[in-house]
């Protein structure tokens, strides 16, 4: 599995699976039926795929608007280039923040780095969030962002 | 929503297992039966409370492109900025934010060098700078909404 090369099987099995597994008593056989191999093929290599962290887990997306978190924010933070990795390993471990990225700047307009979701109910507790990272940041950040999302304009899984 | 597909939505947002019948399974960690995870997964989806049940695929780890790029559109341009953009399939989410940078999609695609490609062309048909913000460093993805 290194260097990220996946068999023409497993890339089957990636275009039956993108949209999702079928909701049906035995879906592995019916991903099966549809790449033409074995349940216990498509099984195994689940696993393996599993296992080498390119299925990164299995299970429901809950669609967080419906569930009543109407504010997602995307916290921006400008932090250092030497700084960078103290401060993703900080913001990352936070049981909130559904992601955390390292970004480029795009200076002299943008000269945020550090990427991080938070989501909520109220915009009280965003606030309360956002507030808690920069607490947690301290002088790590020298200047943040919220840009909470207004709209969607797509969405859709993963194509191939 | 009731509290039973309450608790199936905290239990399975990973870690469903990879057997023959996997609905069984999960539905015994839970204490119901087979027929009645499936019928609640399905209606669940149907409503649009569950927007996927299945693998989440590491795009990268596949051998794949990934980035994120934003935009700074004009108001009066925003809709038909937005319809140009939506209408890449390697477009796979894009949201209005509250900021000058005001629009902000999720490219992926099957080969990396095709990245470019799609953002030149986007330039290109809308006439507005891309500014590609590929990640550098994954600290975390992967947070568990409680329902």
């Amino acid at each position: 599995m290194s260097g990220g090369i996946l068999s023409p099987l497993d890339r089957a099995i990636v275009r039956a699976t993108q949209e999702g597994l079928p909701l049906v008593e035995r879906p592995y056989h019916a991903v099966a039926e549809a790449v033409g191999t074995t349940p216990e093929e498509v099984m195994a290599r689940m696993e393996r795929l599993l296992a080498a962290g390119v299925i990164r887990r299995i299970g429901l997306v809950p669609n967080h608007y419906a569930l009543g978190y109407g504010f997602n924010g995307m916290t921006v933070w400008d932090v250092a280039d030497e700084d960078i990795a103290e401060a993703g390993l900080l913001v990352g471990n936070l049981d909130f923040v559904s992601h955390c990225y390292h970004r480029p700047r795009h200076l002299p307009h943008w000269p945020y780095s550090l990427f991080a979701m938070i989501h909520a109910k109220e915009k009280a507790a965003a606030d309360a969030l956002v507030a808690s990272i920069a607490q947690l940041l301290g002088p790590l950040s020298r200047g943040h962002l919220v840009l909470f999302s207004s709209r969607i304009l797509k969405k859709t899984g993963l194509r191939l | 929503m009731d509290e039973i597909d309450r608790r199936i939505i905290n239990a399975l947002q990973g870690g469903f297992p990879i057997a023959e019948r996997p609905f069984a399974l999960a539905a015994g960690r839970l204490g119901l039966d087979e027929a009645e995870l499936l019928a609640r997964i399905t209606a669940l989806k149907q409503a649009g409370v569950i927007s996927r049940f299945g693998p989440m695929w590491h795009a990268e780890k596949m051998g794949g492109g990934l980035t994120l790029s934003a935009m700074q559109v004009p108001a009066d341009r925003f809709d038909e900025v937005a319809a140009v953009v939506n209408s890449f399939p390697e477009v796979a989410h894009n949201y209005a934010r509250e900021h000058a940078l005001n629009m902000w999609f999720v490219v992926a695609t099957e080969r990396p060098e095709r990245i470019k490609q799609v953002l030149a062309e986007i330039e290109s048909r809308t006439g507005l700078p891309v500014h590609d913000m590929p990640k550098i460093e994954e600290f975390f993805v992967g947070l568990r909404f409680e329902a």
